[in-house]
């Protein structure tokens, strides 16, 4: 049973990790990205660490999206409006 | 950044506040069970990012005031460093209110084991840490507006 779940668990991180890289929609892998963390909180959890899985699901699936939602949508805001040098 | 739907904003005003509690009591059981400061503050500090991708930047730095997180963050930097001197006779952070193990057994104290200065310092590394993180978000936050000005302004009479 535990061994069938830890199987589970880690295909979908491989799927997951496969699909950040995968996906051309930045928002897209930003969020696959997302759930390969909680995948990675999943398996610390299994593993008998939750200490490390609380603070993995918080900062992992929380502040890092955050912050890379915000990096895609500054970047987003120049390449439209042409604030480069005009390429 | 532009507010999103009213879908992610309605699951923001229900989730929300279950993060600050949530984050709050891993905290306060920062002793007795897994989590601890940082985790919890962490936890508390998602409160603003989840308001900030939600509700966008202008209603959230209206709500806010970020000088309110840099107290947090010295006020919980200045009280670690207080509860680590004040067991200085000894050493630091010798935990002097802790109740000596015979009298615990003698007297059934409580159910939870009274642990001393060690629940002080996760509230304290609690506090540091939510405010420490929040002001990373909106710092980082008040970056992108140097990109968004678009094209640059018309040029106002350069050659005069």
């Amino acid at each position: 049973m535990n061994n069938m779940l830890h199987v589970v668990v880690l295909a979908l991180l491989v799927l997951s990790a496969f699909f950040a890289l995968w996906f051309k929609d930045l928002i897209s892998s930003v969020i696959s990205l997302a759930a390969f963390s909680v995948m990675t909180a999943l398996e610390f959890y299994i593993l008998q660490a939750p200490d490390v899985a609380i603070a993995e699901a918080a900062i992992g699936a929380g502040l890092s999206t955050t912050i890379y939602i915000i990096a895609i949508r500054a970047c987003g805001k120049v390449k439209k409006s042409d604030g480069g040098d005009g390429r | 950044m532009r507010p999103l739907s009213v879908v992610v904003r309605t699951g923001c005003d229900l989730f929300a506040w279950f993060l600050i509690v949530f984050g709050a009591n891993v905290i306060i059981h920062g002793d007795v069970t897994p989590g601890g400061g940082f985790q919890g503050g962490a936890v508390a500090a998602t409160f603003i990012t989840l308001l900030l991708v939600a509700y966008g930047g202008k209603k959230v730095f209206s709500w806010v005031r970020p000088g309110i997180f840099n107290g947090m963050l010295i006020f919980g930097l200045m009280a670690f460093f207080l509860l680590g001197l004040m067991g200085f006779p000894n050493s630091f952070f010798y935990n002097f209110i802790a109740v000596p193990h015979e009298v615990v057994q003698a007297t059934g104290h409580g159910v939870i084991p009274p642990s001393g200065t060690i629940a002080l310092m996760d509230i304290a590394v609690g506090i540091e840490v939510a405010g420490a993180l929040s002001i990373i978000v909106l710092s980082m936050f008040r970056g992108i507006r140097l990109f968004r000005e678009g094209p640059m302004e018309e040029e106002s009479g350069h050659d005069r």
